[in-house]
């Protein structure tokens, strides 16, 4: 008993500090994740599909596929795994802490930056950097899917009233022949300062305390 | 030259409505003492029968009796919105001293000016008036306005706030006053009870006095919706505690079967206050479901359901204001889907105006009570309550943090604690639970006044006064004036799904699982009930859109046909600029003009046709059981497609005529013709009268015959004078801008003009932060 508890602490603490959690949050979700495996090592594409829950998710295949995308992993890679770890599984949770009364200025930011990311990530499917029009009106599409054919023809209008409002915040003078490429990274942050995005994208993991039960280096 | 005269104005201005404030309080006193000597005259006059000189026919009688009463009140009303208007003369005063500062001392100048002229001062502040018909229209105001999305956030602060922080300020105010009389020999007479029911009078944070003074500070919304959650909040522990120790202070000891019942009272009530208010809420709802065809009444039924909701909760001694809240925010995401925009407009502005005429005569009346009121000043008392407000308000508000910070994900900052305890404002409603108590009951009643008249004099003097310049000074985040853009509210509703998605791999049911399967229910089976229509089907970023779209046309409109697009967006990127190159061919000599092909331009005229069509078949004349119909009203989803075609047409334009410093309006996007058709059944035109615009003419006269819109078919003149023009039909003609403008034409454009955008653009009483939410969380 004793020894495979310390083995498993081991184990956790290289986890505790490369994501962030706390040991009791990590042991909550390596119980789902046996859960979703059924208790095999990785989980693939089909076994989060098979949810009930998220059936009615309008964003659900984008949601699955960020869970996939190794741009995710903060490794510098890039394309998508067809299986994927707990740990791996874990990196894609820890983008959704939120921050803590300790968290200083910088942190903050740096936790912004990153949780913008993901949501770039995600509507950034072909991986070249930017959002293109195509790519937002995909995802405008995906928001209203549920709402049948009001929400498509609707969607177009408002991708290109949205991709408007972009361009003409971040670059407010265009000559008539200038073509606007797509979102970059840095006109995402942009747009979407408003939004404090540290604040808003973060789930309660299931944990006592988060700034008590620390271990290991609090890492933002 | 101009600054002088224009810094003397304000001060004529401010001397004007002095004078104007002294000549009421004369009348006032006259109404008063006038009405008995007039029927004395009439008496005497009816009991002389067999007088010798007939009775001359009375050319002109003063009879003052008859109307005194109605009159009385539009004078004080009068009073109230001068005053208003006087203060924001004087720009240097209500920057320094808050708005509701100066109305306490008016009314106390003008309390004092009736006492002088020896006349009784009306009691204002009795329980009638105030709680029946001042207090409502404010609660309305802020419950019909609330925002749902973070008040529902935040909800388990602020009721933690609201509850246990009232509770604890009525019982450590309470207790430590009771100790402290206990040491006071003149005092000993005071049982607990009558403490315990002082401290809870006292200890309830105020909405009006809140409101008062928060708006003008414009801290960032957390704190405020905090602040201001508590405030509405906590009249249900306020009704539960007067109530029970008003009951039991004739016997002075409380059981503990009276606690317990007075904990499932406080369930009750609350509950109870929101149960109704519900109730209410889905009946109008569901009943401007229905109003299509009679839109001049729809902001009628908003304000009577809400009233009577109200009624009905004070009836069973409910909370009345919890009601009121649970009424307006039930029923404003379907009433909006459901009434016409101008009926929006109206209830807006109604609701604006009697919540600020109440809020000025509330203060106005407070001072006027102070001067009337018999006081008794207690040395040991009033001071002392004063310093225990501060004292429990502060620590209330720094443990319940402590807890709450447990729980809460975005913590409370010391600076956030800081602004919460000092924004705990006390008003009129403590004023006139206390004016209710019955001296047999309470013989230090007038004691209990003072103090509480001290209290709100120091909260909203001090505290009012210096919690601007703290709010600067701490460097509190402010209220983002930024506009909501398109681009946030797509990723509002990203975030939410993607939170959902995430909690339900996570497999934990938290916050956003059930807010999104309430979203669900409520557009399976609620918004098919009680939305008409369409619109029940319409998600929320379309509303959203919509809505937008809406408002940027009319801001187009506005600004007299976009001599520089709407400010919101000063860059001349269009939509062109967006949209993926195709592949040019080689025409060397061409310059960069769009050119539109001619499939287009029929398509466009055609358009605008069948849109000008619509509008002559449903134009009717105006009388006082039908607005002009709108048009546009149900047909605005294909509308908005239109729409964005012309915004194209007009960028083109833009870009193509780089020489005009006006772009050509495109003459009759079907928002502006609506804009314009739906205000006044006037004849209109359009803003550059020259041959490009086709104009429409509505004839009063024969209201009913289809040929009362005539339109001039500018078409094919435009087509048959300039030939050889590149774009020929419609507006692609830029206005020549030639020195022959004298024409009869264009002077009625600039007065119509004139008169279309005093119509349309009016400063509205803030700032429209709440049209921009979106009406569902």
């Amino acid at each position: 008993m004793g020894a495979t508890q310390t083995r498993s602490e081991h184990k956790y603490q290289d986890l505790v500090e490369k994501t962030g959690f706390s040991l009791e949050q990590i042991t909550n979700l390596h119980k789902r994740f046996q859960h979703l495996s059924g208790n095999e090592e990785t989980i693939s594409k089909e076994s989060l599909e098979s949810i009930p829950a998220l059936a009615n998710n309008p964003i659900k295949k984008q949601i699955i596929g960020a869970f996939f995308d190794k741009r995710n992993q903060h490794q510098d890679e890039a394309g998508s795994f067809e299986e994927i770890g707990f740990e791996q599984f874990l990196m894609v949770m820890s983008h959704f802490r939120p921050p803590s009364l300790k968290t200083t200025e910088e942190e903050k930011e740096a936790m912004r930056k990153e949780k913008l990311r993901f949501l770039f990530n995600m509507h950034d499917t072909d991986n070249d950097g930017t959002i293109t029009l195509a790519e937002y009106r995909t995802v405008v599409e995906e928001l209203l899917s549920k709402s049948g054919a009001i929400g498509q023809e609707a969607a177009k209008a408002i991708a290109d009233a949205a991709m408007l409002e972009v361009a003409s915040t971040n670059v407010p003078h265009m000559a008539p022949d200038e073509f606007y490429e797509g979102i970059t990274f840095e006109h995402f942050e942009q747009i979407l300062k408003g939004l404090e995005m540290e604040s808003r994208m973060h789930i309660r993991f299931l944990d006592m305390d988060t700034t008590t039960m620390r271990c290991g280096k609090s890492k933002s | 030259m101009p600054s002088r005269t224009g810094s003397r104005l304000p001060e004529r201005g401010l001397l004007l409505l002095m004078v104007l404030v002294f000549l009421h309080c004369p009348l006032l006193s006259v109404g008063a003492s006038g009405s008995p000597g007039v029927t004395n005259q009439e008496h005497e006059h009816s009991h002389e029968p067999g007088n010798e000189t007939k009775k001359l026919f009375p050319v002109l009688s003063l009879d003052y009796e008859h109307i005194h009463v109605p009159f009385e009140i539009s004078l004080w009303v009068l009073l109230a919105s001068l005053m208003k208007l006087g203060f924001h003369l004087i720009p240097r005063l209500s920057g320094i001293v808050p708005e509701s500062c100066l109305l306490i001392t008016v009314g106390l100048l003008v309390g004092g000016l009736i006492k002088l002229a020896g006349e009784k001062v009306p009691p204002v502040l009795d329980s009638q008036l105030f709680f029946l018909c001042l207090l409502p229209p404010i609660i309305l105001d802020a419950g019909y306005f609330l925002p749902i999305r973070p008040f529902m956030e935040n909800l388990g602060t602020i009721l933690m706030f609201a509850v246990v922080g009232t509770l604890w300020n009525a019982f450590f105010i309470g207790g430590l006053l009771y100790a402290v009389c206990q040491l006071q020999p003149h005092l000993l007479g005071l049982g607990l009870l009558p403490c315990l029911l002082f401290g809870s009078i006292i200890s309830a944070v105020d909405p009006v006095a809140v409101l008062a003074v928060f708006e003008e500070i414009h801290i960032n919304e957390l704190l405020h919706i905090l602040v201001f959650g508590e405030s509405l909040l906590n009249d249900a522990v306020t009704v539960v505690l007067y109530h029970l120790f008003e009951e039991f202070s004739s016997a002075d000891t409380v059981t503990v079967l009276d606690g317990f019942l007075g904990v499932i009272s406080f369930f009750i009530v609350a509950l109870g206050g929101i149960l109704v208010g519900a109730v209410y809420g889905i009946l109008a709802a569901f009943t401007s479901r229905f109003t299509s065809h009679t839109r001049v009444i729809e902001p009628l039924f908003v304000f009577v359901y809400s009233y009577m909701a109200y009624l009905s909760a004070e009836m069973f001694h409910l909370s009345g204001i919890m009601a009121l809240i649970a009424c307006g925010a039930v029923m404003r995401p379907y009433v909006e889907a459901n009434i016409s925009h101008k009926s929006h407009t109206t209830i807006k502005y109604f609701l604006k105006m009697w919540s600020s005429v109440s809020e000025t005569l509330i203060f106005i009346f407070l001072g006027v009570a102070t001067v009337d009121g018999k006081h008794h000043w207690d040395w040991t008392f009033v001071p002392v309550t004063v310093i225990l407000c501060l004292v429990a308000r502060v620590i209330g508000v720094v443990g319940l943090t402590y807890i709450i910070n447990k729980f809460r994900i975005v913590k409370l900052t010391t600076k956030d604690q800081f602004i919460v305890a000092y924004g705990g404002l006390r008003g009129a409603i403590a004023f006139s639970l206390g004016f209710l108590l019955k001296e047999e009951h309470f013989p230090l009643r007038n004691m209990f006044l003072t103090a509480i008249i001290t209290v709100i004099f120091f909260t909203v003097f001090v505290q009012g006064m210096t919690i601007k310049p703290l709010v600067d000074l701490l460097a509190v985040k402010k209220k983002q004036e930024a506009k909501r853009s398109i681009n946030e509210e797509i990723h509002t509703q990203f975030l939410d799904h993607l939170l959902t998605g995430i909690e339900d791999i996570c497999g934990h049911y938290g916050h956003h699982h059930w807010k999104d399967k309430l979203n669900r229910f409520n557009k399976k089976y609620v918004k098919k009930c009680l939305i008409a229509g369409e619109r029940s089907k319409e998600p929320q970023l379309i509303a959203f859109y919509h809505k937008m779209e809406m408002k940027q046309a009319i801001e187009l409109v506005e600004s007299g046909g976009g001599v520089k697009l709407p400010s919101a967006m000063p860059s001349t990127v269009s939509m062109q600029n967006i949209q993926p190159k195709k592949p040019r061919p080689p025409k060397v000599a061409e310059r960069a003009l769009p050119q539109l092909p001619k499939g287009r331009e029929e398509e466009i005229r055609k358009i605008l046709r069948s849109n000008l069509q619509r509008t002559r078949q449903r134009l009717r004349s105006y009388n006082r059981h039908t607005l002009v119909a709108d048009p546009f009203e149900d047909g605005f989803s294909d509308l908005l497609i239109k729409k964005q075609r012309m915004i194209e047409l007009e960028k083109k334009i833009k870009e193509m005529n780089n020489y005009l410093t006006v772009p050509a309006a495109p003459p009759d996007s079907p928002t502006m013709c609506r804009a314009r058709l739906a205000s006044d059944p006037q004849a209109y035109s359009t803003k550059q009268a020259s041959d490009s615009v086709p104009t429409i003419q509505v004839d009063l006269a024969s209201p009913q015959s289809p040929d009362s819109v005539t339109l001039l078919d500018e078409f094919r003149q435009a087509g048959k004078q300039k030939p050889e023009e590149e774009e020929d039909g419609l507006m692609m003609k830029p206005p020549s801008r030639t020195g022959a403008s004298d024409k009869p034409g264009e002077a009625d454009t600039g007065r119509d003009q004139q008169k279309l955008m005093r119509c349309l653009s009016d400063p509205g009483p803030s700032a429209d932060e709440d049209e921009d939410e979106p009406f569902l969380p």
